[in-house]
């Protein structure tokens, strides 16, 4: 449905609003991995993923008039996901799971084929350790390790989302990092 | 004798430390890393940290579902907008045949001459206060929503 080339946010916008679904189809394809990816980051569930994110999408066609069509879709739409994802780990947090149950089967490893088994399986526990501490990481450490290491998004467009300053951006991630070399002493202390 | 770092530089040496694993510094700000880097080695720990903990996060990636969750994406959200769109109408409509019911069975009351009429005003009182409650609810609902900076957070 969507092809970069003809993908005018602007325009496709003021269709939103004048109530044309066939638009909101193109935004959602031209976003959808954008937002699955965000929401599975911040949730670590394939299924609470897709339909948190699904679930944004149609608060998002709701309240679509509100939206100046001057402002980037995604930075709006990404502080409804975000606030669905949250409330999501609150009510997943009263009904706490046991640190066994995380998943961990939702991170890919990139397998280094220079390596011998030895090796692979030593970087594969590490990844697990680091996935694990990521995951127990407070939610807007979290947010920002995932927008930063696992969507790779510059500083400026993270800036955006967050409706911050860069400068901001920074910080936060230094906090978060090193909130993560902590939950991970021994592995990265030299 | 060394010097001794500030936290002013130790600040600074963070930010740029964060750009430099994210590859966001700039040819100026990566003068200004080497340069503190160079004045202070003890920094050059905190550096090798960060740095081994990027590399392997840089090798993890979310997992990508199965293509049919792309396929079936956007009409999974077109058929909950249709369904959301169906509920506020049987809604709508729920509302106003009970409001017609009511005022039809309120009337047949009324004009009913073997009813008491002790018993009319009770009925009419639990109906006044009825749609007291109910006003007041929606009136305090609609307040909330309009001024509260938490509405998008579940409580």
């Amino acid at each position: 449905m969507d092809t970069n080339k003809d993908f005018d946010e602007g325009r496709l916008i003021r269709r939103c609003q004048q109530g044309d679904s066939h638009a909101y189809g193109v935004m959602v394809e031209h976003y959808k991995e954008r937002a699955y990816y965000s929401a599975l980051g911040l949730v670590s569930s394939h299924e609470a993923a897709l339909d948190l994110s699904q679930e944004a999408f149609v608060r998002a066609y709701r309240s679509i008039s509100k939206l100046e069509p001057e402002r980037k879709f995604f930075t709006w739409f990404y502080q409804i996901l975000r606030h669905l994802c949250f409330n999501h780990l609150r009510d997943r947090a009263r009904h706490a799971r046991p640190f066994s149950e995380i998943n961990v089967e939702e991170v890919q490893q990139i397998v280094d084929t220079s390596q011998n088994t030895e090796e692979h399986i030593e970087q594969a526990e590490m990844k697990t350790a680091v996935w694990r501490a990521i995951d127990s990481l407070k939610e807007n450490d979290k947010e920002i390790i995932i927008l930063k290491d696992f969507q790779n998004m510059s500083y400026k467009e993270i800036a955006e989302v967050l409706e911050c300053p860069i400068g901001t951006v920074m910080s936060r991630l230094y906090t978060a990092r090193q909130a993560l070399k902590s939950k991970l002493e021994g592995y990265f202390d030299e | 004798m060394s010097r001794k770092l500030t936290s002013r530089e130790r600040e600074r040496f963070r930010i740029l430390l964060m750009a430099k694993i994210d590859d966001e510094l700039t040819t100026q700000e990566s003068g200004e890393l080497q340069q503190l880097l160079r004045t202070y080695p003890e920094l050059e720990k905190e550096w090798n940290t960060y740095h081994k903990l990027k590399e392997v996060t840089n090798t993890m990636a979310l997992k990508s579902p199965p293509k049919e969750v792309w396929d079936k994406y956007w009409i999974n959200i077109y058929n909950r907008i249709e369904r959301s769109i169906a509920w506020i109408l049987v809604s709508i409509g729920a509302i106003i045949l009970i409001t017609w019911s009511l005022f039809r069975a309120l009337e047949s009351m009324l004009a009913d001459t073997q009813l008491v009429p002790f018993v009319k005003i009770g009925i009419l009182l639990a109906l006044a206060g009825f749609v007291i409650l109910i006003v007041s609810v929606l009136r305090e609902k609609l307040i909330i929503r309009k001024t509260d900076p938490y509405k998008e957070i579940q409580r």
